[in-house]
This record gives C-alpha cells, structure tokens and sequence, in this order.
C-alpha cells in the first residue's frame, strides 16, 4: 500500500498555504491509490501547527525541533531523511518554495529516492503522473517515475486546498539518531523597510513593468494590489531598478506563480516574465500597446494610460468592497 | 581562495525544443544558464579582490563548449568538460553522481551553483552536492563575502535577508542579484583561446556508464503537448472612466472581487 507523504512548513506558527495544498493532494493521491497519507511537519512550533494541518490531511506527524540559528531545511532534511529509512514512505510530496527546494535538495543527496522536479499537478494512474509546464510554456509534459518511489516537487497553486470530511489525528514525534548536516549558522536576520507581502502564496497578484516609469509610478501597483487583498509582483527590470526587491520578481529566473488573479500593469510580456505567471487562473493586462505580447496571453486587454486608469481602478475597487458598488 | 563554479548549458531562451525521444534537444545553440553566469561573476570578482582561480564544471553535450569559452574569456582560469556519449539523457542522480566524482579531481575552498535553470530542472542539484560531499550548503545569496576562516552569505528572506555564516570549504547557491555578469573584454576574448578546456570522460572520473543515461534514469516523460491556448483576450480601448467599469464588470463576473 503506497505512502504519500506531504512535507509541510511552517510560518509564524501555522502551515503554510502550501502545505495545506500538499496536505490535500497526499489525501487525494492516497484515495485514488489505494493508500495512506501522511502530512509531516517539522520545526519550531511543528505541534501547534499540527492541528490546522490535520483539518486537510488524515494523518499529522510533528516533529519538534529547535533550530532558530539554523536555515530551516538543515534542521528539516536530516529529520525527514531518518523518517524516510524508517518508515519506507513510497512518495513524498515536497513544496517548490525556497525551502522546499532546499529540502529536495539535500534530501536528493542523503536518500536514494527518484525526483521530478516543477511540478503543476499530480494524478494517479499506476503510479503518480506529474505534469510540468516547460520551456517557458511552450509545452506540458507528463513524467512518470521508473520505479515506485519518488519525491516530487510541486509548485503552489497546483491543487485546491480542501478540507477532509473529518479532520485527522495528529502523532507527535522525536526522531532519534540524526545524523546532522555539516552546519550554517544564521548568526542575523535582517528585516528590511518596506518588505512587500509574499507572493507565492498570494490569489491575488498585481505586478509592474517598466511602464510603470519609475518608483512612484510603481506605488500605484502597491496601491491597487492593497485594495484587492492582493500582493506586488514585478519584472526583472523593475527589480532591477531597484523599485521593489527580488523576491517579488515573476519569471524565468525570479518566481513561478499560479495566482487566481494577475492584474499586469506597464508589462510587456517578453517570454522571460511570462514563464512565471502564465498558468494564472485570470489575466488582466493594462498597456498603452496593444500590441504588446502579453495581449497574446491576457483575457482581458485594457488598452490605456496606466496613470489614469489605476488610480480610478483602485478606488473603484475599494468603494465596491465596502459595499458601495 | 579557489572557486568551482557549476554551470549548465542549456538551449538558448525560446528555442527550447524537445527531441522524438521525448529529452531535451541539445544539438541547438547553447548558451550559459542565466543564474550560473551570476554566480560566475561573483566568483570572479571574489577571486580578483582575494586571490585565486576560478574553474567552470559543467556536465553536458559537446555544444557546451561555447559557454565554457566565454566563461573562460569572462576571466576564469580553467574549464573542466564531463562529456560522454553514454550521459545522454541522465537524471538528476546521474547528474549528481557525475558531479560529486568530478569534483573529487578538483581543489577548491567553494563551490558556486545557480538558482533554477531555464531549461525546467528544480534548483535542487547544488543542495544535492552539498549532502553528499558534506559541506555546509548556504542557498538564495544576494552577497556573498569570505571570513578569515569562512564564508558568509546575505540569504534572500520574504521580510529581507539572514546572515548566514559557515566554514570553507562549503557550497553557495547565488541568485541574480550577485550582479550583472561582465561582457568578456577582446582582451579576455584573446586570452582565453590559450586557455585549455579539459575533457573528462566517464571514466576519467571512474564513474560506471551503466548507472547513468537515458536507460538508467528513474524517470521518464510519458508525452507532451502544446499548452491549452491562452488569449483572445477582450480588448478594452475606452477612456479611463469607462475602461475602469468594465474592468470591475469582468472582475465580478469572475468573482474575482
């Protein structure tokens, strides 16, 4: 009977968006197998974080583990490689976040496990079949592992997070003979003015371009992605300039996002930007040009001065969620 | 201080194909995966500014050759080739494999690897090199500067940057925000003509053929098609006032606000 494990995180004490989506698709891929799920947590706070966990998953294992002057996957993947030899799981099923990918990683070098990497989505049919979009888009393979065991890593948005119908019991756990990576210490953490709300976990993203002009231009994005409950995105160039920082950059070599909504303001749509967020749920793109590229993957195409329409645009949606419209 | 940069090549941004065997089409121009040449020019300026050389690794198909040449014409010393006909459609294991056995023939105080390739692999293989030579693995640097007997990197977080910090030698995963790699100068051009790039064969690094490659990979691409087509998108060309109705008419529709 196959094991799908989902390797959770944990943020401020809870899991992670992410982690609830992984939860959910361990329980699916169990049901359509025939198996069992099982949703791990590891980390400060690993137990508090269970009980949210076990509303989507059927089975939370924590695992406490202080390690606040340590990166989170060091303290994470010689944890879950013990786990891994003892239990035997047949899949695990890993977050493609920057810790996550971490994970992976060194799990990939301390285990003897299979991986497949970007994954968009996961369904069972002998065996799990991992569909990734590839080559900016340009097509959408499906990957299967060789044999019967393997760690895949999936990009958030993948799959809905959805509670189970009853919730799940929750296992805590220590996890004896560790073998410790060779050590990193995280002698500071630097919180920086003005960190904008991360976007891999964000439904809703309004991103910049360089049409945006400049910092003030950029202020109007902050300003409607505010009112829509949304978070910032940007393109390399604006990144670039300094408007935003890196971690709020969508593209081939900042994030990959699978928002419900993005709303592309001053952006041109180059291939580079639109391997990060083309599988969004719904795009809306506000340009000058109508010719622009990313008029060939939007759903909706505002053709229009973006200085004029965002202000309006914002407030519009302001007084509509109050109520007023 | 001495540098192995890995660096992949891969197909050149938007020519991406596949081959009729369903794995990557190499035989196209390649160029130097963008978030490797990041970490090569920090490499190079670690090693102008402190001393000691930079060598470029790569694994991959003959056509690789133009991107070591211009990453020893960027300025490093030396450019180590894993070519191997039997390496052709190698996973991730292999790759690891291949990786850890040739860098066991090599000195260094650091290794550099890049953040994602462009050619869809996961980010994952440095994290991987790193547990299996049992060095300190730091990830996602924005700066990246030596101690007198170590290394410490800014490590990008979602409310700034941590400060990590780890004894040489050990493995450092950069991002783009290293800095803009430099053009090679005629100067470096002419230079690296002189420069040689090694060739190593599987078993050079005494690597068994049959644990890499297409046959022995643990994963394979079952099909592939074009994506469902995006666009036909509804175009708005309205005045302001009327433009921003219609936006949140279509937002509503969607439930989207």
């Amino acid at each position: 009977m196959a094991a799908f494990w989902a390797i959770g995180e944990i943020a401020d004490g809870a899991p992670t968006r992410l982690t609830l989506e992984l939860a959910t698709l361990a329980r699916q891929l169990a049901e359509a197998a025939g198996g069992e799920a099982r949703t791990v947590l590891i980390g400060t706070g690993a137990a508090a974080a269970a009980g949210e966990a076990a509303r989507y998953g059927p089975n939370v294992l924590a695992v406490e583990a202080t390690g606040d002057a340590a990166p989170v996957a060091q303290v994470v993947a010689p944890r879950l490689a013990s786990l891994v030899e003892r239990d035997s799981p047949e899949y695990l099923l890993i977050g493609a976040s920057a810790d996550g990918k971490d994970i992976c990683g060194l799990l990939l070098g301390l285990t003897d496990m299979p991986m497949l990497a970007n994954g968009a989505g996961v369904e069972w049919a002998d065996g799990p079949q991992v569909e990734m979009s590839t080559f900016g888009g340009k097509l959408v393979t499906k990957s299967a592992f060789t044999g019967s065991r393997g760690m895949i890593l999936v990009r958030p948005g993948s799959v809905t997070a959805e509670e189970a119908a009853q919730p799940g019991g929750v296992e805590t756990a220590a996890v004896d003979g560790v073998t410790e990576l060779a050590a990193v210490r995280v002698v500071d953490r630097i919180e920086e003015a003005g960190a904008a709300a991360p976007i891999e976990e964000a439904r809703i993203i309004v991103g910049g371009g360089r049409g945006v002009g400049n910092a003030e231009g950029f202020a109007l994005v902050q300003e409607l992605a505010d009112a829509l409950g949304g978070a910032v995105g940007a393109t390399r160039a604006v990144v670039d300039a300094g408007w935003i920082g890196y971690g709020q950059q969508i593209g081939q070599t900042g994030k990959i996002v699978k928002p419900s909504l993005y709303v592309a303001c001053g952006i041109s749509g180059a291939i580079q930007h639109k391997v990060g967020v083309q599988t969004a749920g719904t795009i809306v793109a506000i340009n000058k040009d109508p010719d622009a590229p990313i008029a060939e993957f939007a759903d909706l195409m505002v053709v229009g001065d973006l200085f004029e329409i965002l202000p309006r645009l914002t407030e519009a949606i302001r007084v509509k969620k109050s109520g007023g419209g | 201080m001495n540098i192995v940069v890995l660096l992949k090549a891969v197909p050149v941004v938007g020519t991406e194909r596949l081959g009729g065997d369903q794995l990557t089409d190499r035989a196209t121009q390649l160029e130097a995966n963008g978030n490797d040449e990041y970490t090569l020019e920090k490499a190079l300026k670690l090693t102008e500014a402190h001393g000691g050389d930079v060598t470029i690794l790569t694994m991959g198909p003959a056509s690789a050759t133009d991107a070591l040449r211009k990453g020893l014409a960027m300025g490093a010393a030396r450019a180590v080739h894993v070519v191997d006909d039997a390496l052709r459609g190698s996973d991730m294991r292999a790759t690891l494999e291949v990786l850890v056995a040739a860098l066991g023939r090599l000195e260094y105080d650091l290794i550099f690897a890049g953040a994602d390739t462009s050619d869809g692999q996961g980010g994952v293989l440095g994290a991987a090199v790193a547990a299996r030579l049992g060095l300190p693995y730091l990830s996602y640097a924005q700066e990246i500067e030596p101690l007198p007997d170590g290394v410490r990197i800014h490590r990008i977080s979602t409310a700034g940057y941590d400060v990590l910090e780890a004894p040489m030698p050990a493995l450092v995963m950069g991002t783009q925000l290293l800095g803009e790699p430099r053009y090679p100068s005629l100067r470096g051009i002419m230079q690296a003509r002189s420069k040689p790039i090694e060739t190593w064969s599987l078993a050079d690094i005494s690597v068994d053929a049959a644990s890499v490659g297409m046959d022995a990979a643990t994963s394979r691409v079952l099909d592939s098609q074009k994506p469902p087509e995006r666009g036909g998108a509804t175009v708005i060309r309205e005045p302001a006032e009327v433009a921003v109705a219609q936006i949140v008419d279509f937002l509503s529709q969607r439930r989207l606000v």
